[in-house]
């Protein structure tokens, strides 16, 4: 493996300022990588050697004109299969969009083409992004580049897969309930999900609309940080989105990096820890703690009582959300089309697709959000998951006015074996615990390696959280937490287990 | 289903009592559609208006044209309404192939306008309309059914979908139940519509064309026992696509109902289509209130909050209510009750208006208006203000019958002329030879003639009697080809023989 492709994005943006490579070479290595080990890992569901090669050469050109470049021009990038691409297949991981090829780029999409990342292919997904494991793909799960017989987090497996195992330097991922930040957590590489409406949806096949939002996927904290603000800012195009300009990202990280925390009061989540933690996990957690006091933060412990309920409002407002964006799934206009014998009607067309395209886990939660949404139970429910929501936002708004970020671990465990929790989704649902609460405040979240855990030396990752808009504090003490933790090397272990052939 | 049993209108209000609910969808004008930045316009190519948006596609989102919502706000003022200081969005699910999305972005229980009223005149008493709410939402697009003989879905080989008119704005007004209105219960719904309309095209907010579907109606309609006042089970009418219509939708319920009634059944809630060829009902599907769209606030949208200054500022805008503009405008041309009915029936109000406005009097230009105009207009089947001939001209010929350059008679040939587009009236009175003979010299010497001609007649009018003047006038009109001014040459004929 070349050393090139174990430099972070920073680092190859350097190089390729430098003159030390180009973008078609760089290109070249990733693709020459994912060739070599994703069919262990299948990280990806398209690869795009021939759009990534020309983009790339675009680039190399740009350069040697001597053209006003961005910071990452050159540097190559996957994309989640749930942010639409022209010309490049976007199924969602789900059969329903099998051969789909939008005829449009996502917001996020056209800034980083027009920036100059060159795209390498579409990342695999749980279908829909509904998952914590990918193993709802309907194309086949994504494994974890650590021991290939563990999950690589959901719903963005894939994403964090290809970065830890070094087939991508970045990766863009989409975070409903924590699908950004656990898949880090588990793969030992950085993820952000951004204040809600920072980072423009348009383009981003939505699951649950309040809840989704578009953020970078990994190795390092700055590297985050520079794909952050290439993403972020107003999008006329989102009516949600926030008119704040997203900057200082990157100095935040810069200054981070220095490690110095004075006056940064942290708060410990009281309600996240304990019973159902993982003692290793805990472990990692009170050793990244104790790191932001030597840095010379001040380390309290903070209570968020109403956390306690976030996961069940969770499951209402999510699926009701997405029983109804998925409405749209009918095989009328694109996608797959199942047509009965007989005389069949638009109706029974449309009940035969849905049958045939959707999976399990999406045909639950469609059928619970249209429950939730019934007449006559919307109060019970929908109505009364809002309520929680505004009481967990209550809480971060105390909690916020004692400390400048809060800490919790990111994931109740390390990487889980493939199926494991495939029967019981109950427990595949509790491993977003942690992560949840900001989706449903719309408060910005970073996911950091903590180092491995003593029983399975498998990642922990660290989360810190931070009021609306204050992304950049997430940047600044995460960078330091990295520096003191140092690198989380995985990749003797990834090559070690490709070499054995994949056994775990 | 029984067999319709219709009772007649007159019986029907011996037993019963009408409620009535309207529910009018009205295309707004706006360049772009509700969500996007799609064309709004009528008839293009089937799907060459659509984008990403309208047509549903996996990501993409939808952004609210803030002129809809300038028209939604103009349309609640002129309506008497309150404007919401915050409202949403919901999505309205349910499945349907012209719908992109499978569910309709509309608005549920925060409408924009509320608390509206419409004062409607019916027969000389006026009914206050009242208006529950006026809501934003997208139309959908439009089916079209090929094969099979009814053009309905069922019985169809196959079915092809527009989406050009998806995501075109729609204001939808609602009524709260209109009651009390008895017999006069059709031509209340037909005036209220009426009214509707007219206040909509002052606004230029959209083209209300019911015939082209840019303003439909849905009728509601319950009978209740006469005098319990309670509400029965309600039909709801869909499409009723001319004011004629909606009366007549109205009667034909009215009728039908009461013949269930009368049997002892039940009301069966559900939707009716209208026939326009019949004026009868026919069922549609069943509609209950177990009907579920599963409403939720629309989490792609910001809530929409007008401040009062631009509230304020809309106000501004408004044209004057048609009904006091009626009322001043009866006051300034001097007419009675009965004229301005009449002429408000003939859809003469504006023409009159612009007659005045050009400098004839407002009794001269109902003369014309009223009386040749429209005979014109009846003989050809079309509408006053399409009669061929405009308020300018109807001034202008005024104005020459004022100098005495013509006659009424000549005046009344000049229209003619116009109505037969014969080119302007100057051309029209110079290709007919249609101007007054006003010469004294020429005149006099065809008032000679005559009274040589008569001498019997001149010796009456010698010896006083003036009446006997009307033979000569006759013999010199008929001399003059009609063209002579008869005052004038009585004049002559009383100094000559005085």
């Amino acid at each position: 493996m070349s050393e090139l492709i174990q430099k972070s994005a920073a680092e190859l943006a350097d190089a390729l300022a430098a003159g030390e490579t180009t973008s078609v070479e760089l290109t070249q290595l990733y693709l020459d990588r994912i060739a070599a080990v994703d069919g262990e890992v299948h990280a990806f569901l398209h690869i795009d050697a021939e759009g990534a090669l020309e983009q790339a050469a675009a680039s190399d050109a740009r350069r040697a004109n001597g053209d006003a470049l961005h910071a990452l021009d050159g540097v190559p990038i996957a994309v989640k299969d749930v942010l639409t691409t022209i010309g490049l297949p976007t199924t969602c991981g789900s059969k329903m969009l099998e051969g789909w090829v939008p005829p449009y780029d996502a917001t996020v999409v056209k800034k980083i083409k027009d920036a100059g990342l060159p795209i390498l292919g579409k990342t695999n997904m749980d279908e829909f992004a509904m998952g914590s494991s990918t193993e709802h793909s309907a194309y086949g799960p994504t494994k974890n580049p650590w021991k290939l017989d563990r999950i690589p987090g959901g719903s963005g497996g894939g994403s964090a897969a290809a970065v830890a195992a070094f087939e991508a330097p970045l990766a863009l991922g989409t975070d409903t309930g924590g699908s950004i930040r656990q898949p880090g957590a588990v793969t030992g590489t950085v993820g952000v999900k951004p204040t809600y409406g920072s980072v423009s949806r348009y383009g981003l096949v939505a699951l649950a609309n309040s809840l989704d939002q578009v953020g970078p996927v990994t190795r390092t904290v700055l590297d985050s940080a520079l794909l952050h603000e290439l993403i972020g800012g107003h999008d006329p195009l989102d009516s949600t989105s926030t008119t704040t300009p997203v900057t200082g990202l990157v100095d935040a990280a810069r200054a981070g990096a220095t490690g110095d925390l004075k006056g940064v009061k942290v708060g410990v989540i009281k309600e996240l820890a304990g019973e159902g933690w993982a003692p290793d996990v805990m472990a990692k957690f009170n050793e990244s703690v104790d790191l932001l006091t030597k840095l010379g933060a001040d380390v309290v412990e903070v209570s968020t009582p109403s956390f306690e309920h976030a996961m069940a409002a969770y499951y209402l407002i999510l699926p009701a959300e997405c029983s109804s964006n998925l409405a749209k799934f009918d095989a009328m206009r694109y996608g797959l089309r199942v047509t009965p014998d007989g005389d069949p009607s638009a109706e029974d067309v449309m009940k035969a697709s849905r049958d045939a395209g959707f999976g399990d886990e999406v045909k639950r939660r469609i059928i619970l959000g249209t429950y939730a949404l019934s007449s006559g139970y919307y109060d019970a429910y929908y109505g009364q998951a809002q309520k929680i929501r505004t009481l967990i936002i209550e809480d971060f708004k105390k909690a916020f006015e004692q400390v400048d970020v809060l800490v919790s671990p990111t994931s109740p465990s390390t990487a889980f074996k493939l199926g494991a929790k495939l029967d019981d989704p109950l427990a595949m649902y509790m491993q977003d615990l942690a992560t949840i609460p900001a989706n449903l405040a719309g408060t910005p979240g970073i996911s950091i390696p903590a180092g491995v855990s003593d029983q399975d030396g498998l990642p922990v990752g660290v989360q810190l959280l931070a009021p609306v808009l204050e992304d950049a504090r997430l940047y600044r003490v995460g960078a330091a937490l990295e520096a003191a933790i140092g690198p989380v090397l995985g990749l003797d272990k990834l090559d070690d287990r490709l070499a054995a052939g994949g056994a775990a | 289903m029984t067999t319709e049993t219709l009772v007649p209108f007159d019986e029907v209000l011996e037993r019963y009592d009408p409620a009535m609910g309207l529910e009018v969808h009205v295309e707004l004008n706006t360049n772009t559609k509700m969500f996007c930045g799609c064309p709004a316009t009528f008839g293009g190519e089937p799907n060459t208006q659509v984008c990403p948006t309208c047509l549903g596609l996996p990501g993409s989102m939808p952004v609210v044209n803030a002129k809809a919502v300038e028209s939604a706000i103009r349309i609640g003022l002129a309506l008497n309404g309150s404007i919401a200081e915050w409202c949403r969005f919901a999505r309205k699910n349910y499945f349907y192939p012209d719908m992109p999305k499978n569910f309709q972005t509309s608005q549920y229980d925060e409408p924009i306008v509320y608390d509206g009223y419409l004062d409607v005149e019916v027969e000389g008493e006026t009914f206050r309309v009242e208006i529950e709410r006026a809501h934003m939402e997208e139309d959908t697009g439009k089916t079209t059914h090929i094969g099979g003989a009814t053009g309905r879905i069922h019985g169809a080989d196959y079915s092809l979908v527009d989406y050009n008119r998806a995501g075109i704005p729609l204001i939808e007004i609602v009524t709260r139940p209109i009651l009390g209105a008895g017999e006069k219960a059709p031509l209340v719904a037909k005036a209220y519509v009426a009214a509707l309309r007219e206040i909509l095209l002052g606004l230029g907010v959209s083209d209300v064309r019911m015939d082209q579907g840019s303003m439909r109606c849905d009728v509601n309609l319950s009978l209740s026992p006469k005098g319990s006042g309670e509400l029965g089970t309600r039909t709801e009418t869909k499409n009723v696509n001319s004011l004629r219509s909606v009366e007549r939708a109205v009667r034909f319920e009215m009728s039908r109902h009461a013949g269930i009634l009368d049997a002892g059944e039940a009301i069966f809630q559900e939707t009716r289509h209208f026939h326009e060829d019949t004026g009868t009902t026919s069922a549609g599907r069943p509609k209950s209130d177990a009907d579920d769209y599963r409403y939720f606030p629309e989490p792609d949208l910001v809530p929409v909050a007008p401040s009062r200054e631009w509230v304020e500022e809309l106000r501004g805008t408004l044209p004057e209510p048609p009904a006091e503009k009626r009322a001043r405008l009866q006051a300034e041309w001097g007419y009675s009750d009965l004229e301005m009915r009449d002429v408000w029936a003939a859809g003469a109000m504006v023409l009159i208006e612009e007659t005045v406005a050009a400098g004839a009097s407002a009794q001269a230009a109902r003369k014309w208006w009223m009386a040749e105009l429209s005979r014109a207009a009846n003989d050809r089947g079309v509408e006053l203000a399409e009669v061929g001939v405009t308020p300018v001209q109807v001034a202008e010929v005024q104005k020459l019958v004022d100098a005495k350059t013509l006659t009424d008679k000549l005046a009344r040939q000049v229209f003619e002329g116009l109505v037969a587009g014969e080119g302007t009236v100057a051309e029209i009175i110079d290709a007919r030879g249609l101007a007054v003979v006003s010469d004294d010299g020429a005149l006099g010497a065809a008032v000679d003639d005559a009274i040589a001609a008569q001498p019997a007649v001149a010796e009456k009018i010698r010896g006083g009697n003036q009446a006997a003047a009307g033979a000569l006038i006759g013999a010199v009109m008929k001399a003059t080809g009609g063209k002579a001014d008869a005052k004038r040459v009585r004049e002559l004929i009383l100094e000559k023989l005085a």
